[in-house]
Parts: C-alpha cells; sequence; structure tokens
C-alpha cells in the first residue's frame, strides 16, 4: 500500500473516515463500534426433526391445493401428453398407410437376402432350423452381443443390489423366509415332480435348438424358470448347496470365455478365408451344424443363470 | 500389412472377452487387464489408422465366413480408425484421472464390475464405430445404454440413483425412436446392411416411392440419437447423471458415450441414407435449430449454476449444441468442423472433469464455489489443467477450441440462409462461455487464507501425470490441428 501522507496525518483526512465508516469500525452516531464476531447458530432440533419439517413445508409448498402455479402446470403437462400421444399415434397411423403391405410377395423385404436364407441354409449351416442356424452362423457376432447384452444386464443389477454374503447372513431382518410358512409342503412336493422335468425339457430344448423350434434362450429360460421354482420352493439354504455364487462365476465365466474363444476362432478363420475344421455332420442328427450346438449350450447356460440371478439379486441381494 | 485388417474385429473380440474374466476376477486385476486391454485397443487402432492411411482405401471385414448382406460385416476407414485410437486414449486418461475417487467412491467387493463395465462400454463404443450394419449398432446401443447406466449407479447415492433412473428413462425413449426409424428403414428397403440400404434409398428417392416412411425414419433416426446424445431440449437428464456420478463415469459419459451416438449418426447420414438426401429433408434444419438453442441456453443454465460439476455438465449442452449446429449446416465443411468438434469437446471435456475434482479435494470435498475460492494454489496441477481447459472451452488460439470455432466460422460462410444466425450464435456463445469459465478461473485464483488437508503423494503422481497428458493432448489438437483436419475429411471421403 503506497500512502503519500503519513499515518497520523492521514487519520485526519476525509478518506479516512469513510473508510472507516464504509468498513464498521466506528458508526458517526454511537461512536467506536465493538466488533464481535457472533455465536454460531446451534440447532436445538435433532436431524430427524428438521428432516420431517422440511418434508412437511415441501408438502405445503408444492401440494395441489396450495401452489396455484403448480396446479396450472401439471394440468398443462396432462393437457400436453395427451396432446402429443394423439399426434404420436397419428403419425404412427399414416406412416403404417403408406407403409408395404403386409402379406404381399412384391415387398421389399422379400429379397435375395431371405432367398438365400431358407434355399441355403441347411447347406451353409447345417441347422434345420433356420432361424437356429441364422442366428448362430450367419450373424453370430450380432449374437455374441446379444448374450453379452444379457451379461451385462446381471452386471447392472449386480451393481444395484448386491450386498456382501456375511452381511446378508448376519442381518436377520433380511431372511425373509423367517416370516413365511416355513415348508409349503404342496409347494415342495410340486416342486419335487416338475423341477426335473423342466430341466429335462429345458436341456432338451437347447440340444434340439438346431432341429426344432427353440435353442439357447428359450432353453436357458426354461431351466432358469426351474432354479427359480426350486429356490422358491426349499429355500436358499438348499439352492447354495449346488449352487452359490462361485459356482455361478465358474459356470457363466466358464461359458461365456468358451463361447468368446469358439466365436474368435469361427470369426477369424471366416473373415481370412481359411478353413475351419469344424464338420458340419449330417443335417438333422443331433451332433450337426458345427459350431451352432456348442454356441446353443453356452447360450442356454448364460441366459439360465441371468434368469436365476436376477431373481437371487431382488430376493435376498446375492446369490 | 494385410493381417492389420483383422485389427478392428480383434479389438472388439479383446474387450468384450475381457469384460467377460473380469466378472471372476478381484478388484486389482480387473483394473490391471483392464488398463492393458485398453492401451492394447488404443495400439491396435493405430496400426489400423496407419493401414488406412497408407493404402488411403477403406476395408470390409465380414465377420465369420459369410460375407455381407447374409452376415455380419464391419467397416473401417481413416476416419474410424482415428476415433477408435481417440476413445480408447481419453477412456484410459479418464480411468486414471479419477482412480483415487473410484476406490473412495465405490464398494470395494464391486470393483470389479465396474470395469466389466467400462470394457463393455468400450467394446459398445468399438462396434457403433466400426459397424456396417445397421442391427449391430443396435445390439451395441443397448450394451452402452445399460452399461452407461452402471457407471452413474455404481457410486450409490440418492442423487446417482434418481440420474440414473432418469437416464435410463430418456435413454430408452431414445433407443425405442431408433429402433422404430430401423424397422421402418427395413421394411422399405429390405436390408440392413448400411451400402445395400443406401442404394434401396437412392432407387427410393429417385421415384419418389414411399416417401413418407422414409421421413418418418430419418426423423425418428435423427431424433432418437439425439436424444440419447443429449441435443438441447433432451438434456434434462445430464446434469445430475454427470454431476454426481463418480468422476471417471462423468468423464467418460461426457466424453465417449455422447460421442459414440453422435458417430452413429454421422454414420447414418453418409452410408445409410446419404448426406444430399438428408440436406434435402428439412431434418436438418430442425437439428441447426435446437443446436443454436442448446448453445445458447446451455450456456445460460451453467452460469447460474453454483455447483462446478453441474457447471462443466451444462456446458456439455452448449458443447454437443455446436456439433449439431455443423450437422445442421449440411455442408461437407460443417461435417469436418462438427467431428473435429467432437474430438475437441472430447479432449477437453473428460479434462475440466479431472481437473475440477482435483479442485474439490483441496477444498474439503465441496463443490461450491465459494469453498473453490483460491484451489489453484492449492493443488498447482489441477489448477494450471482447468485453466487449459476452460481456455480451450472459450476458444482462445493454441487451444483445440479455437480451431474447432474457425473451423465453424468458416463452415457456416458457404450456405447464406445460416450464415448469420450461427455467426451470431457462436458469438453470443462464445461470450457466455467466457463469462461462466473465466469466472470460475478468477475464482481459484483468488488467494485466501484458509487451512486445507493436502492431498496425498501416492495417487497424487499419477494425477499429475494424466493432467500433463491431457494439455499435451489439447494442445497437440490446437497447434496440429491440420493433419487431423485433413484426415478427417479424407475420412469422409471414404465414407461415400
Amino acid at each position: 500500500m503506497s500512502r503519500l501522507k503519513r499515518d497520523d496525518e492521514y487519520q485526519k483526512t476525509g478518506a479516512f473516515r469513510f473508510f472507516r465508516w464504509m468498513k464498521g469500525t466506528k458508526d458517526p452516531y454511537l461512536d467506536e463500534v465493538e466488533m464481535k464476531p457472533g455465536k454460531p447458530y446451534e440447532d436445538p432440533r435433532t436431524l430427524e426433526e428438521i428432516m420431517a419439517e422440511e418434508y412437511e413445508l415441501k408438502q405445503r409448498v408444492y401440494s395441489l391445493e396450495h401452489n396455484r402455479i403448480r396446479s396450472v402446470s401439471e394440468r398443462f403437462y396432462q393437457v400436453c401428453s395427451v396432446l402429443f400421444s394423439f399426434v404420436f399415434a397419428g403419425i404412427m397411423l399414416y406412416l403404417v398407410a403408406n407403409l408395404p403391405i403386409a402379406g404381399t410377395a412384391d415387398r421389399p423385404v422379400n429379397n435375395e437376402v431371405a432367398k438365400v436364407y431358407i434355399e441355403n441354409g441347411i447347406r451353409d449351416t447345417g441347422a434345420v432350423n433356420v432361424v437356429t442356424g441364422m442366428i448362430l452362423n450367419y450373424r453370430a457376432f450380432d449374437t455374441f452381443g446379444e448374450t453379452c447384452v444379457l451379461f451385462i444386464a446381471t452386471t447392472c443389477v449386480m451393481v444395484l443390489l448386491m450386498k456382501e454374503e456375511e452381511k446378508i447372513r448376519s442381518d436377520k431382518s433380511m431372511n425373509d423366509r423367517l416370516y413365511e410358512p416355513k415348508n409349503d409342503i404342496i409347494l415342495q412336493k410340486i416342486a419335487f415332480v416338475l423341477v426335473p422335468i423342466v430341466f429335462i425339457f429345458g436341456i432338451y430344448v437347447i440340444l434340439n435348438g438346431h432341429l426344432s423350434p427353440g435353442g439357447g434362450f428359450s432353453g436357458g429360460a426354461m431351466i432358469g424358470s426351474g432354479m427359480i421354482l426350486y429356490a422358491a420352493a426349499f429355500g436358499f439354504d438348499k439352492m447354495q448347496k449346488f449352487f452359490n455364487e462361485e459356482t455361478y462365476k465358474v459356470v457363466k465365466v466358464g461359458a461365456l470365455s468358451t463361447y468368446c474363444v469358439v466365436i474368435t476362432y469361427y470369426l477369424y478363420m471366416g473373415a481370412n478365408n481359411l478353413d475351419n475344421h469344424i464338420p458340419l455332420g449330417v443335417p438333422g442328427m443331433i451332433f450337426s451344424s458345427g459350431i451352432i450346438l456348442w454356441l446353443n449350450i453356452f447360450v442356454g447356460i448364460e441366459v439360465a443363470c441371468t434368469m436365476y440371478a436376477f431373481f437371487a439379486l431382488f430376493r435376498r441381494g446375492g446369490l | 500389412m494385410e493381417f492389420m485388417s483383422n485389427f478392428p474385429c480383434f479389438s472388439l473380440i479383446l474387450s468384450m472377452c475381457a469384460a467377460i474374466v473380469s466378472s471372476a476376477l478381484s478388484g486389482k486385476w480387473a483394473r490391471r487387464l483392464n488398463t492393458a486391454v485398453i492401451a492394447i485397443i488404443g495400439m491396435l487402432s493405430a496400426g489400423t489408422l496407419y493401414l488406412t492411411y497408407v493404402t488411403n482405401q477403406s476395408y470390409v471385414y465380414k465377420m465369420g465366413r459369410f460375407s455381407a448382406p447374409w452376415g455380419n460385416e464391419i467397416r473401417f476407414g481413416n476416419l474410424e480408425a482415428m476415433m477408435a485410437l481417440f476413445f480408447s486414449v481419453i477412456m484410459l486418461l479418464s480411468i486414471w484421472g479419477g482412480r483415487k475417487h473410484l476406490l473412495a467412491e465405490i464398494d470395494g467387493f464391486k470393483e470389479n464390475l465396474y470395469y466389466v463395465l467400462l470394457d463393455l462400454l468400450m467394446s459398445s463404443l468399438l462396434a457403433l464405430v466400426y459397424t456396417n450394419d445397421l442391427f449391430t449398432a443396435y445390439v451395441f446401443v443397448e450394451i452402452n445404454t445399460i452399461s452407461a447406466c452402471g457407471l452413474i449407479m455404481i457410486r450409490e447415492n440418492g442423487h446417482t440413483l434418481e440420474a440414473a433412473t432418469r437416464y435410463m428413462i430418456m435413454s430408452l425413449i431414445g433407443s425405442g425412436l431408433l429402433l422404430f426409424g430401423l424397422c421402418i428403414l427395413y421394411d422399405i428397403t429390405g436390408h440392413l446392411l448400411m451400402s445395400n440400404i443406401k442404394e434401396q434409398v437412392t432407387l427410393l428417392v429417385g421415384t419418389g416411392e414411399y416417401h413418407i416412411p422414409l421421413v418418418v425414419a430419418i426423423v425418428f433416426i435423427s431424433v432418437g440419437l439425439a436424444i440419447k446424445s443429449a441435443l438441447f431440449p433432451f438434456h434434462s437428464w445430464l446434469p445430475d447423471a454427470y454431476g454426481y456420478s463418480t468422476v471417471s463415469s462423468a468423464a467418460i459419459l461426457s466424453s465417449l458415450v455422447s460421442k459414440g451416438y453422435i458417430f452413429l449418426l454421422i454414420k447414418v447420414f453418409y452410408r445409410v441414407i446419404g448426406f444430399e438426401v438428408i440436406c434435402q429433408s428439412k431434418v436438418i434444419n430442425v437439428l441447426f435449430v435446437f443446436g443454436l438453442c442448446g448453445m445458447i441456453f446451455g450456456s445460460l443454465s451453467a452460469i447460474r449454476e453454483n455447483d462446478i460439476r453441474r457447471m462443466i455438465a451444462f456446458s456439455s449442452v452448449a458443447q454437443i449444441g455446436y456439433i449439431y449446429m455443423g450437422f445442421g449446416l449440411g455442408t461437407e465443411t460443417g461435417m469436418v468442423a462438427s467431428i473435429f468438434h467432437i474430438l475437441s469437446h472430447a479432449a477437453t471435456k473428460s479434462m475440466l472433469f479431472i481437473a475440477a475434482v482435483g479442485l474439490t479435494d483441496v477444498s474439503g470435498q465441496s463443490k461450491k464455489f465459494i469453498d473453490l475460492t483460491g484451489a489453484g494454489y492449492r493443488n498447482i496441477i489441477a489448477g494450471i489443467t482447468f485453466t487449459v481447459g476452460s481456455l480451450s472451452m472459450v476458444g482462445v488460439p493454441l487451444f483445440s477450441g479455437f480451431i474447432s470455432k474457425i473451423l465453424f466460422a468458416q463452415s457456416c460462410v458457404s450456405n447464406e440462409n445460416k450464415m448469420l444466425p450461427t455467426l451470431i450464435c457462436l458469438a453470443i456463445s462464445t461470450i457466455l462461455n467466457a463469462i461462466y469459465f473465466m469466472k470460475t478461473v478468477l475464482r481459484i485464483y483468488t488467494p485466501v487464507h484458509t487451512e486445507h488437508k493436502k492431498i496425498k503423494w501416492k495417487y497424487a503422481i499419477s494425477y499429475g501425470v494424466v493432467c500433463l497428458l491431457f494439455i499435451g493432448l489439447n494442445i497437440l489438437l490446437g497447434m496440429c490441428s491440420e493433419p487431423v483436419v485433413s484426415l478427417i475429411r479424407s475420412g469422409i471421403s471414404m465414407f461415400a
């Protein structure tokens, strides 16, 4: 601070008085004012009381009766959404009226792509079920992506709901079986009969994916629902005797990584026009159609694991 | 040389494989695997870029035994390879810059899940960049959406759960519209492969058949991808998602996830519909207007904000507006400017997020401006990085933001109807940018005498290195823009 005048001279000037008044150290009427920092304000209420009060305040401020602006905007929003829905529905209807007519032979979708799938499907892929041949051989990469969608969906549910195993076991309120009739005898007896049948049917659908309708996705869903039925009837303690987090990890990661290896080999060989040495077999036999059977099994395992993991994570926050 | 054309396929499969294996690993090993895989993908992409640059042609790579309309196919030229390289670099830097926070903010036993999400996000970004098939694109859009949700909500508090729900709803509306658009396109052309659809669309435009479904499909695809990349009126999910999630997630979401969708939109424009058809339709005018609105309103919201992370998030809205404005110009130079802005914004925005977290660390974890006073002296490297990022965003020469702004200004001259609004909005937006970024820079360099905790030395080294790399990348883009721009130009010419 460079000041031309000395301190005692400066204190006589008007500027000094003005700045002193600005700072509030001296009031022209009350003379010297003593500046003391005030005590920090302490709220006597507890946190719960503050939150309850804020909640009540919010309820009053945002209630439709007291807040006119909100009620008007709410009504405006409702009207707009109804209008928008009608406009959107109108656009869609107008669009459908202008699309190619369904069921006619000269639609653009009936082109050489579908023709080749149907005519050469069995020869190229060895699968009698053309759809399976399409998704697991012609467009195998897409289906690998689709399987990864299931994988990441489970991962996301785990991110959201998973808890540590010890925490689940120590927390009694988590154990919802305490509040239910312990052993529902009817459910258990029916599950005892039904679960093996469901499993076997699921396995049948997976293994026949390339011969008849079905495949990994539908068969896997069946096995998964069988596991859910078992867990619901007999409880997670019994379920964990043969399917706990470790088995889940081994089965799922094993299936998916084998899938990954197989698909890498297949894509690499195919793309570079190399022979992939995978025999296609006789169409119609169980062991035919090259990689399709194996991919169906891997997809089935992944889907079954996903179904059961969803159930278990939502039910108790762990596998 | 010929072997190099396998690299894009390898990098796709590698990232998916890493995700699968990571789900069985411990957090530490998942992290190492993730770093290694992304570094390898960066190298593979560099190899691909070298291949396409030297041979100066694009490659079509069939995924499997069967060639295109029957099997899957990926396609890469200069632009795709450059994007993949760039995405992997930004991803790596963002992860390492926010590592300390990641460890502190998520449950220990969920750490490997975070890397699973990141690996799959990388694979989906690569697929969106490389794909030549609309259905493959849709599958990976799904993966991208779900993993982005996971990235937001892995830091479990009320804000992130709400933000993730919001993101999920908006993003699913976008996916739904995209799927509608693809279905319509498939119905009127009978193909899913981009090049075949383009042939058919050219025929249809010539005969005038199915005009209405075509327009509706263009609108649905554009709007769907615009919602997913947070164009102005659809940006309501953005500030919470970027503002409260853990910092690596915020950096990756803002700089990569939205850019992946925008790149897919560019591919749809050039490789599916045809750029001339798009320019004739009125859709780009709508994108242009929304882009301009986004530039202004995003910046205005950012000025009002009192939270540094949310301010940067709102700035993203403005920058996305720039990119869509470039589309809306309907010229090749506008597109080049937009693509350059994708690069420049991705580099700068992740840098700002990483720098901001360094500043909040030394201010008692508070994101309010009042507490950030003088933070630039307390964490010197973060202060410098934030300043560089702000200068780049404002558009000061030497940094990347300047180049994209000058490219936008140059490109709008050729379009006489849109020149004036573009230049005016560019000027206003630049001033608004300067207001909120310079306010922050002044704030962090205002001296104040309060004691704050020092940051630990262990993470300070990796953090500092990441910051320096970000600064280097930004200056590189700003100083050596000519090779990048010519690469973009040649990449676009390879699209056709």
